[in-house]
């Protein structure tokens, strides 16, 4: 199963390190990544294969979120079919 | 892989734009649950919900955290309880009211729609028990929806019927006084009433439909505004263009939640229900998107054509991003649920008789309009019989949820609360129809050629 997990707030040092890290604890593989700075706003957006997770989604998701607010941005995740879905026929 | 801009796209959709679905609605046959022990037949009800039902809650709940998108109300839609609880030889039905009361409860769901009577040609027995019952049955229950279909493009109307939800919503309304007549915010009068509606209070679960079900319902008033607010000052064209790529993508978030909540739950997809339906938050109003058209405020000249537009232009881009499409499927104007709609009506630029012109060209009809509580059954009645009338000519769903708020006058506001939002008391013409009201008998059904 495939994640995106999205960074959105202002850039600032060990953005990457810090979701890479809970990543990595979780057995999370990163397929692709790519970041852009969109109408002056930080944006990554980081395609995961999540189906060797060692942890249930909801914990991964809490711990990404809870990552976001110490670095006073909006991180998320979310299941890879909601977005092709919307975008793709 | 998709780029940032789809994804951003997408979760601004969710953040900023109110993008949510409305609703999951678990459709469930109660045809199996009849019993001459109208005690028994209880028991069965309640069994049988609880058990097709109890993972509903968890389900939708799971959905949304994973696919990040916010399911608002996990319903229950069940069959007719006339039908049910006709074989009984029980004179009120408020205890089948009651026992649909606890087994929402207990499953966790906000609403269970199927208090509901179907009498568009004629009553049985069991249709007028219901009705009889409707009144206490939604003062002694917190979560029970009732509706009643009075009228069919193929029967006409039902006029003793309408006579009678009159004084059933004057009625409805006098027992939950103290709540402004929240009862009457759970009661729908229907004309052409569709079987598969997942939204309340209307929703119930038609006799053709299969032994469970899943239905969706969509929103997204937010993301058409501010799609529209794109293209400042285009043509009619660009307009709707760009409501039908809207309503597309909004629809496939549906039928995706459709899908997997049927596959999860191991229960059929039914339908996607194409509607905008607001709330009372800021910026999640279809009054808004008319005014984006161009009017100064909802209720001005050209809203029923900005109201047509939107309208048709939803169904056209819904329609292909889910594989059934069903229910209502329009744009709603609830007033009292509608941040735009309600201050329309403060400053008058709004009234009932606009709305209900707009009733003919979008989803639904007059819906959550609170007038004074001097209203008399017999101007309630000629209210439905109007909406009736636009819905059995124009072979289409239309219904009225009237509030006449005990106590209340033009010029005060009613609190309901959540999504039902606060209305504000909007003046009724005052001239009389009882004499109209009290002929009865029926309208007959309309001729389908010669349309002019």
């Amino acid at each position: 199963m495939r994640a995106v997990i999205s960074v959105i707030g202002k850039d600032r040092v060990g953005i990457i390190a810090g979701v890479s890290k809970i990543l990595v604890d979780t057995n999370v593989n990163i397929l692709d990544i790519s970041q852009t700075i969109m109408q002056e706003i930080f944006t990554m957006v980081m395609l995961v294969d999540i189906s060797r997770a060692n942890t249930p989604f909801a914990r991964l998701s809490d711990d990404l979120k809870e990552l976001g607010n110490t670095l006073g941005l909006s991180i998320q995740i979310q299941h890879e079919d909601i977005f092709n879905s919307m975008h793709r026929i | 892989m998709l780029s940032p801009f789809e994804i951003i796209e997408t979760i601004k959709m969710i953040q900023e734009e109110n993008l949510d679905i409305r609703t999951i609605t678990m459709g469930i046959s109660l045809r199996d649950c009849c019993d001459f022990d109208g005690k028994a037949a209880r028991v069965k009800i309640y069994d049988k919900i609880t058990r097709l039902a109890r993972n509903l809650v968890r389900v939708g709940e799971e959905i949304e955290r994973e696919y990040g998108i916010p399911i608002i109300n996990k319903r229950i839609a069940v069959t007719p309880i006339s039908l049910v609880a006709e074989s009984c030889d029980e004179e009120s039905y408020v205890q089948f009211a009651q026992v649909l009361d606890q087994a929402a409860e207990a499953v966790g769901v906000n609403f269970i729609g199927g208090f509901t009577a179907l009498v568009h040609k004629g009553y049985t027995g069991g249709d007028r028990r219901l009705i009889n019952s409707i009144p206490e049955a939604l003062s002694t229950t917190r979560k029970v929806c009732a509706s009643v279909n009075v009228a069919t493009t193929k029967a006409g109307i039902n006029m003793d019927a309408v006579r009678e939800m009159g004084s059933v919503v004057k009625e409805t309304a006098r027992l939950t006084a103290a709540e402004g007549g929240l009862g009457c915010c759970k009661l729908v009068v229907f004309a052409n009433v569709p079987e598969d509606n997942p939204f309340m209070a209307g929703a119930f679960h038609g006799i053709g439909e299969p032994e469970c079900v899943i239905n969706v319902g969509v929103s997204g008033p937010g993301v058409v505004k501010r799609a529209l607010e794109r293209v400042k000052g285009a043509d009619f064209g660009t307009v709707s263009e760009t409501i039908k790529k809207t309503a597309f993508k909004i629809t496939r978030m549906g039928q995706l939640v459709a899908q997997e909540a049927s596959r999860r739950l191991n229960v059929p997809f039914g339908i996607v229900d194409l509607s905008l339906a607001p709330t009372p938050a800021i910026g999640d109003s279809v009054a808004l998107i008319l005014e984006e058209m161009g009017l100064e405020q909802c209720g001005a000249p050209g809203t029923t054509a900005a109201l047509a537009l939107l309208n048709d232009a939803v169904k056209k881009g819904g329609t292909m991003a889910s594989s059934y499409v069903g229910g209502l499927s329009g744009a709603f104007i609830p007033v009292s649920e509608d941040a735009g709609m309600v201050a329309a009506a403060i400053s008058g630029a709004l009234t009932i008789e606009k709305l209900e012109a707009m009733t003919s060209v979008c989803s639904v009809g007059l819906d959550m309009i609170v007038v004074p509580g001097s209203t008399s059954a017999s101007t309630i009645a000629a209210i439905i019989a109007d909406e009736a009338a636009i819905g059995m000519i124009n072979n289409k769903t239309t219904a009225v949820r009237i509030i006449p708020a005990p106590g209340k006058d033009v010029g005060d506001i009613v609190e309901f609360g959540g999504l039902l939002g606060s209305g504000p008391v909007m003046r009724v013409n005052e001239y009389n129809c009882e004499e109209f009201i009290k002929r009865g008998g029926r309208i007959p059904a309309p001729i389908q050629s010669l349309r002019n």
